[in-house]
């Protein structure tokens, strides 16, 4: 064995993607930047796509004109109002199905059967419950935030640390104390995951809340642009919900951050 | 106050894990409950503590709990189980809050039970920032807090590495030699049942019945590591339960 030393050739590493902060935006700009460049070179005719430089002259246009903020106000607090329905009475009820035998069995089928139904299909049917005013569209985005809010909390519930739960019960603490103080924070990293997905549903649902009855909103905007084959204004709605997305994300990373520091 | 176990009995269906088990515990003693895996050691201390109920036989508390004493059978988990949540002194004040003890009440007991853990300096620490050894003695601390009659302690150095456990058992000797206090003791460690238990309860394997109840007159203060009667002890012990242990080791789990 008198051969010259070879170094072990390294094979670990990755499997641990980290975030890169700046990389998120680069991937947008360059999109945007090729659109750009295809609209105006005249491959992209501009019947398939608008032109990102005219989308921002029109959005800047709504913006002067004050109309950005007279649809901006009513979309977000329908989307405020439902959701905060919708999630609230989702949370309460996904714990109720998470500690209570006799609930879990009752619902858990009823939620798996109203989970599918596309919830626009029911505007209708809220329209004649609540009238063509507010009480509908908050009633369908509040159903739609719903159904998906009660699915991630309860089987947050079923995941928290038992051992945990008889510790709680070992020092005798009560019922309510051991719900509030071990099951709810225990549970809040499963909740505050489904609400992202349940306030992008949200989102979504505001669309198809603004389609009957609504004067103003970015819903009716973005639905009334369609319907004229306006691509210019169409997209410029869409960056405003896009725009909703990102805002609403970044929230709830903020709230995650706070409230599950404990985290390892 | 003393603990009596009069012929407990559990069967999960028709799988029978413990038969007649009979076993009184006086006040001020550790009584140490080793046993091959599977002997139901670990359900026993949950039927002591009310934790689970057996299918026969009772847990019968003897005289009453001492003043003062906020609850009485308390537990010490292998997996120290803390809130995450919850720094060293929210997770000594979650056993206080339920009582009523509040404010300058809590912070009283709070600091003497942390002093007494030598854990003073990190009452802000989150459990992520702990070491597994600092972590016990939190949880060691929260039992100490509700000032217990009795101690359950679920092999609570198991998850712990020896030079850590070590470490513990002179932690834990020098609290009793201070404060005598009682507690059950289960492991599957012989070390620790000879270095920390005034009895010794050597439990067959299923269904666990107890063998033999060996005592240990030779005081805590003065066990040591590597003590020549206390090799003698759990050299004598290891014979007891090497053939139990074997035989328990090649069996099918609930087959």
């Amino acid at each position: 064995m008198d051969k010259a030393p070879k170094t072990v050739i390294f094979r670990g590493g990755g499997f641990a993607p980290k975030s890169r902060r700046w990389v998120g935006v680069l991937v947008f700009v360059l999109l945007i930047l090729f659109v750009e460049w295809g609209t105006r070179s005249g491959w992209i005719s501009s019947l398939s796509l608008p032109r990102p430089s005219d989308v921002l002259e029109t959005f800047i246009q709504l913006y002067n004109s004050g109309l950005l903020f007279k649809h901006l106000g009513p979309s977000l607090s329908r989307l405020a109002v439902g959701a905060i329905i919708g999630a609230s009475v989702g949370i309460s009820v996904g714990i109720l199905i998470g500690l209570f035998s006799y609930v879990r069995s009752g619902l858990v089928p009823l939620v798996a059967a109203i989970f599918p139904i596309p919830k626009i299909a029911l505007l209708p049917l809220f329209i004649i419950w609540f009238g063509i005013g507010e009480g509908s569209k908050y009633a369908l985005i509040a159903f739609g935030t719903f159904t998906p809010t009660v699915v991630a909390t309860y089987g947050a519930v079923d995941n928290v640390d038992r051992t945990l739960i008889r510790m709680g019960q070992s020092f005798g603490l009560s019922w309510w104390s051991i719900v509030r103080k071990i099951v709810l924070p225990g549970a809040m990293p499963g909740i505050l995951s489904g609400l992202r997905i349940s306030l992008a549903i949200a989102i979504i649902l505001l669309v198809a809340a603004e389609m009957l009855g609504a004067e103003y909103g970015i819903g009716a905007y973005i639905l009334e642009a369609g319907s004229l084959y306006d691509l210019e204004r169409l997209f410029a709605g869409v960056v405003v919900l896009s725009l909703l997305g990102v805002l609403i994300s970044a929230v709830i990373g903020i709230a995650e951050r706070r409230l599950l520091g404990w985290r390892t | 106050m003393d603990i009596r176990l009069d012929g407990i009995g559990h069967s999960y269906d028709d799988f029978e894990v413990m038969r007649d088990i009979s076993l009184d515990i006086s006040s001020g003693q550790i009584v140490c409950i080793v046993g091959p895996s599977g002997c139901g050691k670990s359900t026993l201390l949950r039927f002591i503590g009310g934790l689970e109920r057996p299918n026969s036989g009772r847990v019968l508390q003897l005289g009453e709990p001492p003043e003062g004493c906020l609850n009485p059978l308390t537990y010490i988990f292998q997996d120290f189980a803390l809130l995450p949540w919850r720094s060293v002194w929210g997770n000594i004040l979650l056993v206080l809050e339920d009582h009523g003890i509040r404010r300058a009440a809590a912070k009283e007991i709070i600091s003497d039970v942390l002093a007494r853990t030598k854990l003073s300096d990190f009452a802000k620490a989150l459990p992520k920032q702990l070491s597994g050894g600092m972590k016990q003695r939190v949880a060691i601390a929260r039992a100490l807090a509700v000032n217990p009659a009795v101690m359950l302690m679920d092999e609570p150095l198991s998850a712990l590495d020896s030079q850590t456990r070590e470490l513990l058992m002179d932690d834990l000797v020098e609290l009793w030699s201070r404060k005598p206090f009682t507690a059950v003791y289960v492991t599957h460690n012989l070390a620790e049942a000879v270095r920390l238990g005034h009895r010794v309860v050597v439990l067959s394997r299923r269904p666990g019945k107890i063998r033999e109840v060996v005592e240990i007159e030779k005081p805590l203060a003065e066990r040591e590591y590597g003590d020549a009667d206390l090799d003698k002890a759990q050299k004598y012990l290891w014979r007891l339960m090497r053939e139990e242990a074997r035989a328990a080791d090649s069996e099918l789990l609930h087959g």
